[in-house]
């Protein structure tokens, strides 16, 4: 914190990384090679596999109930078992996937955007406007995040882009808080200054010179965003306030095996080791992004390194 | 300090009531408790006493004006549901929400700056990197999860542990684990970063040039300024269980706020939500002037203006 307010955070991305650069910091990560991979190949998973399994993850079969994981003679679908109705819960994690990490990205995509433009506005306008925004962000603080999103999914129809809508509501905060204080930051730098001098129009100025400049943090807090909206969406459909049934999510699947956690607990199990192992993978994502993206704070790692290492 | 505290809350004042005017109209806008109170074969008369009886007949802004005159003579309303008094049944609720808190913070503080110096002591050895990646599957590990999988192991397999309600210690420790989890995580990656950076400074190295041992250099003189950043996270952890322990409460039967909260949404018992949301969002803002005073006594740059 001492050397953060010595050196705001800001100013260390003054020079741009290149994505060469960006790209050869991963050799120092192990990590984040293998989180990336994981990513890369549960989207083609999900993506393929939806297709191929979309049929079977709805398809009833009675004598094929309550299997338990590793039932390879009864078929390669029932790898993880099935549940009470016979569905495989393989099937069925897949196409969950689709849902769970298609409405945490567009929800992250949409309320970044969002958020950074309103953030922008105020922090660099100013004023009552600023004073505005930031009370009612001040507000979203103090209410508590799943109860809102629970009292608005009671008011709308539980439809799918209701529960978008509405955690879009619980995380544009996040974005307008993380821009505000940036651009308030970025406002002051001699660049700004200068490019107003020159005449540059404000929408100029906060399109070419301080979104630039901002945007490795918002795409940190943004990526590992994807993982927290994971997390609100899973707890909601657990709460039955998300997405509904007959669709399918990581989280609505934990909240049906929960009743026959005696007779089939992989039931809830696999569902949840989905969330579990997307959401590290999202987070180490973000780790390395937030060291690439800022070679200062890269440097200081490394050297840290090396000197623990002597 | 003085000045600043009463400014702060004076601040604290205007985001409650603009909070409180939302509250009101969201809650308003989830339906007509007659239709849930009143038998399905009830005459429109009835609906309209019922209607009538709780002030629902009036126009909103006239609602909201006899709710603001009744706040101030610190009238919450009664419950629809226990006919006493709302704010008996938040006050009620919200201790047992805050004992959780209260329990929950210091055992995930403790851990988390283990974890999290461990993490940052030496990054590349194995215990560093476990520690990280211990971490990180603490941050990503859904409450809910941890909840119904304790079930599943200490109460259906091994038998020790209640599966809900409340009483002695054994009814804490699921409940504690699961909300406990995810706070640790965050926490830890803090402390690590916090540890990297302070530990790499001018006057950590001036330190370990005097010749200081590593124990007292981490302990002594780099923990005291990564606290900080420790104490803002902390904060907010604190306050995301005091407002959203609801899932962890759901499952385990545990009457808190948010429990209170969320059944009260689900039965329209707008005064119980009302209250309730007033108790957190109060209690919220109270932790927030709390976590700016310990900061300023931590940190001798800090003043207040």
């Amino acid at each position: 914190m001492s050397v953060s307010a010595q050196n705001p955070p800001g100013e260390s991305t003054g020079s741009k990384p290149t994505g060469g650069y960006v790209l050869a910091s991963l050799r120092h990560d192990p990590l984040a090679v293998g989180a990336l991979i994981y990513i890369a190949l549960l989207v083609l998973v999900l993506v393929g596999g939806s297709v191929v399994l979309g049929e079977m993850a709805a398809s009833q079969n009675l004598r094929m109930r309550n299997l338990a994981p590793g039932a390879l003679e009864a078929g390669w679908q029932y790898l993880l078992g099935s549940d009470s109705l016979g569905r495989s819960v393989l099937a069925r994690i897949v196409v969950g996937g689709v849902r769970t990490l298609g409405v945490a990205f567009t929800t992250v995509v949409i309320a970044s955007v969002i958020g950074t433009a309103i953030g922008i506005y105020a922090g660099y306008r100013g004023g009552l406007a600023d004073n505005l925004v930031m009370r009612v962000a001040d507000i979203s603080l103090a209410f508590p995040g799943i109860l809102l999103a629970v009292v608005l999914l009671y008011i709308f129809p539980p439809a799918l882009t209701t529960v978008i809508v509405v955690l879009i509501v619980n995380r544009l905060p996040l974005y307008i808080r993380v821009s505000r204080a940036e651009t308030l930051e970025v406002r002051e730098r001699l660049f700004v200054s200068a490019a107003r001098v020159l005449g540059a129009s404000t929408w100029r100025i906060a399109t070419r010179h301080v979104l630039p400049v901002i945007a490795p943090t918002i795409l940190t807090v943004a990526t590992l965003d994807v993982a927290v909206v994971m997390l609100v969406e899973s707890s909601l459909s657990f709460l039955g306030m998300g997405v509904q049934p007959p669709s399918i999510s990581w989280g609505l699947m934990v909240a049906d095996g929960r009743r026959y956690l005696r007779a089939a607990w992989w039931l809830t199990f696999f569902p949840g080791l989905a969330i579990i192992l997307t959401g590290i993978a999202i987070n180490l994502v973000s780790n390395w992004l937030r060291v690439a993206l800022d070679p200062v704070q890269a440097a200081r790692l490394h050297k840290h390194g090396d000197d623990d290492g002597q | 300090m003085a000045a600043y505290i009463l400014r702060r809350l004076a601040y604290s004042l205007i985001t409650l009531a603009l909070f409180f005017a939302l509250i009101f109209v969201l809650v308003r806008m989830t339906g007509n408790p007659a239709d849930l109170y009143l038998p399905l074969n009830s005459t429109q008369e009835m609906r309209d006493a019922f209607s009538a009886r709780l002030g629902l007949d009036q126009p909103i802004y006239i609602q909201f004006g006899r709710f603001v005159l009744d706040l101030l003579r610190l009238d919450f309303g009664d419950s629809l549901v226990r006919g006493i008094p709302a704010m008996s049944v938040a006050l009620n609720a919200f201790p047992r929400t805050a004992a959780l808190a209260l329990v929950v913070m210091p055992i995930a503080a403790t851990l988390a700056i283990m974890i999290g110096s461990a993490a940052a002591y030496r990054p590349n050895s194995i215990a560093g990197r476990t520690a990280t990646l211990g971490a990180l599957v603490a941050t990503a590990v859904p409450d809910f999860w941890i909840g119904i999988m304790g079930v599943l192991w200490f109460s259906v397999m091994l038998g020790w542990l209640p599966t809900s309600g409340t009483g002695g210690w054994q009814y804490w420790v699921l409940p504690v684990l699961a909300l406990a989890a995810r706070p640790t995580g965050i926490l830890a990656q803090v402390v690590r970063g916090a540890m990297v950076q302070t530990l790499t400074s001018p006057y950590i190295k001036a330190a370990r040039a005097k010749g200081i041992s590593k124990q007292a250099l981490v302990f002594r003189h780099a923990f005291r300024n990564a606290t900080l950043p420790v104490i803002t996270v902390g904060g907010e952890q604190f306050a995301g269980i005091l407002s959203g322990a609801i899932v962890v409460e759901t499952i385990f039967g545990w009457p808190g706020i948010g429990k209170t909260m969320m059944d009260s949404i689900l039965q329209r018992d707008f005064a119980v939500v009302q209250a309730s949301a007033l108790v957190i969002a109060s209690s919220i803002f109270l932790l927030n002037i709390f976590i700016d005073i310990l900061y300023a006594r931590l940190d001798p740059r800090i003043s207040f203006k």
